[in-house]
């Protein structure tokens, strides 16, 4: 039954709530807009389904399909996203799906600043990797399997975009980690590759431990899983979510960790690679993996109001991870790996971020890096298409040969880098001057993460560097038989409109001149708290910018030079042995991982198997012992006892004996007196027991 | 329809199977397809029936013992036909209804040697019978009686249809056939655990005499009315013993670690019929006692037990998980599931809240669903690849791909993943030790939580894995030549019911909790009431 009721109260307190909270600004229900919303979420599952039943009988096993759906995901955020612009929107719709004692269960619909941004982000993304895909893919030996799971893809994602209760969020949460195992693992002739896509799983399901435990603490406290309920108990302070509200929080967090691949469970995401790159540039690079910064935004009131000090261990993780992983980028050759390590890496940006308490630059560096780190892996996989290889040792040279794909990965690593007036250096810079902010605001440790974020800054430059201009400078080192050349149209043009984005994107947030990206974000039912600078950090500016430069031409005066061996530049770059070791083996840590699965896997599980073996020798040892002592009362007692006493007084009854006897050799009914005899036993006992 | 209200559908819904099988009896052996057509309609029915009974149902009212009757049997003991259903026992019921007409489609081309269908379905049908039974007894003894017959079919099942491998015996070091190793320590524990169970049962009897209520009696909300608020002290001393013998009775049928050694073989052995009925409903008997008698009519005593039964849980899903990864049988993997699985079930009864046990019921259900499915593609399988080594197959996904692709969903389903039948009942479960009856004790509850949810970590391991060896990969050389097919009709037609039931109890699971959530919150009202007094 949908609760028409609730539904109406929820919308009429929402009102209310946000003229409370003193916004300034009126939310409007969105209308229709709002709440058709759905539409988004459920096409893609329709799609999903459609393609797996039909997908063989359907022109290119139903791609253009799918790219139908999510082109419709795009506009329809893309309106939603405008008539925000113009009328902040706070909308729920909420359908009861069961009811357990006092607990509603719903299936939810949110629609205001966060969520309609992230549609948006989602829309967009998924309508350039699709169409990328369609050319991409073709060919493939699974195109069926591929569409329908990259259907389900987008739709597990607007799933946990939209989740107006925190349960919801958890389902979306693991449904996007379905469709991540079933395309990393699309190509599963290979061990490697299945391997990797259940390494992502596992990983994650082990940071989903937290996040269960993190989704019904506050869910029993409050008694709703409605981000409404908890969010509202947790800025009145409840007195429950204040006493649990550390753990709780550090418990989402954890299961953000999972997803948003942080330090120590970022292992999963640079193997994540084995999938098709269109996955890895919309799932593992723009969207999927945001989803932890997402739930943090998300639950930002709440970290806000009763888990504050959680948020310094949240900006640690973040720091962290954005200098290790930036690291192991330097030292890889699989183009794909690089940009994998990069999106840890920026990953950890968005988290100290939102761990500084800076709501909006953490957001809005994850939309920013949607942009150009999806058109960074989309242009890897251009380059990968053209010389069958994923290792830039068989590039190189290829800007003569793709232009198109040169020019977009060019400005996409710009943007990554912090080049002045592309995307990325609008965000990073905001992350960088919120982290300054925080560290005179109550976070002094945040000066140690800003440091580490301009350490980063300039490292990124650094390996991106190395890979524009060993991919696509010197001299090409591919199969010289096998000229590359330029992609088709249908991947190009994602790449250009991409390219746009990376150029334009981070002009929706200038401190202090425009900022509408501010605006969005804190349209919504709950003031999230932003803590950040109003207007430009000179101080960080120039340093993030200068890292950012320095890098590039330190990566320039290495890497650069047409028609110079590998062995040359090897000369000229080497990291010292130790530390190149270390970064070859990521650190040990996947090391120390598969140390702990085998042990599981080996002793652990074999000792429990034992055990089982040990019961069972314990039972047929029961089983043994009573048809011993059967035999034993049989013939010791009732035969020799009591029958010889008699025998010996009327002599000659061994014609029955013998009877017995043969009938005692049936086995069957040897257990079956046992048995009867031992129940028997059991029972006078049991009633001498229970009649005291 | 008041014919049907007063007890005459439940009635026909258990008896059906019992009239068909009488009638397979009476026809020649050779009739095959006659007998196949007298099995099938008569399941229909009896499956019909029984969502007759859904409509009729009085859900304002689930918390209500309905559609029943109450005819005098056994005067001299006050044995009664009492039969009834409320919102525990409705979703439960319908399972097992459901479950045996797939049952018997599947069967339909698919007979395990020695062939013998009618023999075969005379037994499925008693099963049904039985288990349809147990579901809507109100009376002890009827629950007994019912709760017994099932053992036979089942035993014979697994005895005469069952995998013919030798194995060798521990301690004995004898070589025997794995069907009569199986079936006979399927018989043994579970007859064990009966015993025990009719001891308790009689001595609630005994005991209820010597209540205030005065009058012996077997019927089971009399019990339990008598336990939470005639005279609740009425069993006295002899409390604790009675519970223990109930608590073995249910706890071998679950099966909870340690009695569940008699599952992993039973399984294995059994035909895919049975594996799947025995893993479908037989399982959900042992937790059904305990929520519909345990708990009841023991309400202190189970409070006194829920810590070790809790321990025990927690104990059955890391175990059983871990067993599971040393597995090289799949279909013995599968079977090791089941008790780290049962164990999210009985941990949520343990925690004795609305929500705990309302997960343990849709945890039975989508198990039963679930966990059936599994076996019987685990069956097809090993039909058409003649075995179930893991190390051999590989690259399932390719040489057949529809099937593949349903053990694929089927795994997801089982690993718990939301949005599938099998989430909210692990997921409830551990919502519901976070915060277990008052009175309970919250740390001990809390760490049973953290370690269950890291079971869920473990489950997902086993299945993926077991994904990844069977499914995935390039198939062995071995099976080039051999010519494989992929999912017949009769398949098709009883998985994807049961398909279509995992995704709609995952997306809308209002349709098991919609019946259960009044009848468990009547449950735990009347504990709470008892324990408080």
């Amino acid at each position: 039954m949908v609760n028409l009721a609730t539904l109406a109260l929820s919308a009429g307190s929402l009102l209310a709530t946000a003229e409370e909270e003193g916004h300034g600004v009126e939310l409007s229900d969105g209308g229709l807009l709002a709440q058709y919303a759905w539409l988004m979420v459920v096409l893609p599952f329709v799609a999903a389904l459609f393609i797996t039943l039909y997908g063989k009988r359907t022109p290119r096993g139903g791609a253009w399909i799918a790219v139908g759906t999510v082109g419709f995901v795009l506009v329809y955020g893309l309106v939603l996203l405008i008539s925000h612009w113009a009328t902040p929107i706070a909308h729920t719709e909420n359908i009861n799906i069961a009811t357990i004692g006092q607990f509603d269960i719903e299936w939810g619909v949110v629609v205001d600043g966060l969520s309609i941004m992230m549609f948006f982000v989602v829309g967009a993304i998924a309508t350039a990797s699709f169409t990328y895909a369609v050319s991409y893919m073709e060919g493939d030996i699974r195109e069926t399997a591929f569409w329908a799971s990259f259907s389900l893809f987008a739709g597990a994602m607007l799933v946990l975009v939209s989740a107006a209760n925190i349960l919801q969020m958890l389902v979306g949460w693991e449904l996007v980690g379905l469709a991540s195992y079933l395309l990393i693992g699309h190509y599963w002739e290979e061990k490697e590759n299945s391997s990797a896509a259940m390494k992502a799983f596992l990983v994650n399901k082990v940071a989903d431990v937290g996040l269960i435990i993190g989704v019904l603490i506050p869910a029993l406290i409050v008694g709703s899983f409605r981000f409404h309920d908890i969010l509202g108990a947790a800025v009145e302070g409840n007195p429950g979510l204040v006493k649990y509200g550390f753990v709780i929080g550090l418990l989402l967090f954890i299961g953000a960790m999972g997803k948003s691949a942080q330090f120590p469970f970022h292992v999963w995401l640079p193997d994540a690679m084995a999938g098709p790159t269109p996955v890895s540039a919309l799932m593992h690079a723009a969207t999927m993996v945001t989803a932890g910064v997402y739930l943090l935004g998300r639950m930002f009131p709440f970290y806000n109001s009763v888990a504050i000090d959680v948020l310094p261990i949240v900006m640690w993780i973040g720091g962290i991870t954005m200098l290790i992983a930036g690291l192991l980028a330097i030292v890889q050759d699989d183009i794909k790996r690089v940009l994998a390590y990069s999106t840890v890496s920026q990953l950890g940006y968005m988290v100290a971020a939102m761990g500084a308490g800076a709501y909006t630059a953490g957001l809005f560096h994850l939309f920013t890096h949607a942009f150009f780190k999806s058109l960074l892996f989309l242009g890897a996989g251009s380059v990968i298409h053209a010389v069958h290889s994923n290792n830039m040792s068989d590039m190189g040279g290829l800007r003569k040969y793709m232009p198109t794909t040169f020019w977009t990965f060019g400005i996409g690593s710009l943007a990554l880098a912090g080049f002045p007036l592309l995307a990325g250096f609008f965000s990073k810079d905001e992350v960088l001057a919120s982290l300054n902010y925080a560290s005179s605001h109550g976070t002094p440790s945040a000066t140690f993460v800003m440091w580490i974020g301009i350490v980063t800054a300039f490292i990124t430059a650094f390996y991106m560097a190395r890979a524009v201009f060993l991919t696509f400078f010197g001299e090409y080192k591919g199969d010289p038989a096998h000229e590359p050349h330029e992609s088709p149209r249908l991947m190009t043009v994602p790449l250009q409109a991409l390219a746009v984005g990376a150029i334009v994107a981070g002009y929706f947030n200038v401190p202090g001149i425009f900022t509408p990206f501010t605006d969005w974000l804190s349209g919504r039912e709950f003031a999230p708290g932003d803590h950040h600078a109003e207007s430009f950090d000179i101080f960080v500016l120039v340093l993030g910018s200068l890292a950012g430069l320095i890098g590039i031409a330190i990566g320039y005066s290495f890497f650069f030079a047409d028609g110079e061996s590998q062995e040359a530049r090897d000369r000229r770059f080497r990291l010292p042995g130790p530390i190149h070791t270390l970064l070859v083996n990521k650190y040990y840590i996947d090391d120390f991982y598969m140390l702990i699965v085998n042990f599981i896997k080996r002793p652990l599980a074999n000792a429990a198997n034992w055990l089982n073996g040990l019961i069972d020798a314990a039972v047929s040892g029961t089983g043994i012992l009573m048809s011993v002592l059967g035999k034993f009362v049989y013939e010791g007692l009732d035969q020799r006892g009591i029958d010889a006493s008699i025998n010996a007084i009327g002599g000659g009854t061994g014609e029955a004996g013998g009877a017995l006897r043969y009938i005692q050799t049936g086995k069957v009914q040897q257990y079956a007196a046992v048995l009867f005899i031992g129940v028997l036993l059991l029972a006078v006992g049991f009633f001498i027991v229970t009649s005291r | 329809m008041e014919w049907f209200d007063s007890g005459w559908g439940l009635t026909l819904i258990v008896f059906i199977p019992t009239v068909a099988a009488a009638i397979l009896l009476a026809i020649p052996r050779s009739e095959e397809g006659a007998a196949k057509m007298i099995a099938l309609v008569a399941s229909l029915i009896s499956f019909f029936l029984s969502v007759v009974a859904i409509f009729q149902f009085d859900f304002g009212r689930a918390d209500q013992m309905q559609l029943g009757t109450k005819l005098e049997w056994i005067t001299s003991i006050n044995a009664n036909y009492a039969i009834g259903i409320d919102g525990i026992s409705l979703p439960l019921m319908v399972l097992s209804t459901f479950v045996v007409v797939l049952a018997i489609i599947y069967s339909w081309d698919h007979w395990p040697e020695p062939h013998n269908p009618k023999a075969f379905l005379i037994l499925i049908l008693f099963l049904a019978t039985g288990m349809a039974g147990t579901f809507v007894a109100r009376d002890l003894v009827l629950f007994f009686i019912f709760f017994e017959l099932v053992l036979l079919p089942m035993y014979f099942m697994i005895g005469v249809w069952g995998d013919k491998q030798q194995v060798t015996l521990p301690i004995v070091n004898r070589v025997v056939e794995m069907r009569l190793y199986a079936s006979i320590k399927f018989f043994l524990f579970t007859l064990f655990g009966s015993a025990f169970m009719l001891l308790g049962f009689l001595a609630l009897y005994f005991k209820s005499g010597d209540s205030q209520l005065g009058i012996r009696t077997f019927d089971i909300e009399v019990l339990s009315d008598i336990a939470t608020r005639v005279d609740p002290g009425f069993l006295g001393s002899a409390a604790p013993w009675i519970f223990a013998a109930l608590f073995l009775g249910f706890a071998v049928k679950v099966p909870m670690w340690p009695l569940h050694t008699w599952l992993p073989d039973a399984h294995t052995a059994a035909p895919t019929v049975g594996s799947v009925l025995l893993a479908a409903i037989l399982l959900k008997l042992g937790t059904y006692g305990f929520v519909r008698i345990s708990l009841p009519i023991l309400p202190e005593q189970s409070m006194n037990w829920a810590p070790i039964i809790a321990v025990l849980a927690v104990i059955s899903i890391i175990y059983g998980s871990l067993a599971c990864l040393a597995q090289t049988d799949m279909k013995r993997l599968i079977a090791f599931s089941s008790v780290g699985h049962m164990g999210f079930v009985m941990l949520g009864i343990s925690t004795m809240t609305t929500i705990g046990i309302n997960a343990a019921v849709i945890g039975m259900v989508a198990h039963g669903i679930i966990t059936g499915l599994l076996f019987f593609v685990a069956g097809s399988m090993s039909h058409r690849y003649h075995t179930r080594e893991m190390s051999r197959l590989g690259g399932n996904l390719k040489l057949m791909p529809v099937m593949g692709g349903i053990l694929g969903f089927t795994a997801m389903a089982s690993l718990g993943l939301p949005g599938l039948a099998g989430f909210w009942g692990e997921f409830m479960a551990l919502v519901g030790a976070f915060n277990p009856l008052d009175g309970l004790d919250l740390t001990l509850f809390r760490t049973a939580m953290v370690i269950g949810a890291i079971g869920t970590v473990l489950t997902a391991g086993y299945l993926l894995w077991m994904l990844q060896k069977v499914n995935l990969g390039e198939p062995k050389a071995e099976w080039a030549s051999v010519e494989l097919h992929d999912v017949e009709r009769t398949e098709l037609l009883a998985w994807v019911p049961l398909l279509v039931a995992i995704v709609a109890l995952g997306v809308y699971p209002k349709i098991v909790l919609g019946a259960t959530d009044p009848a468990v919150a009547n449950i735990v009202e009347n504990i709470t009431r008892a324990v408080g007094s």
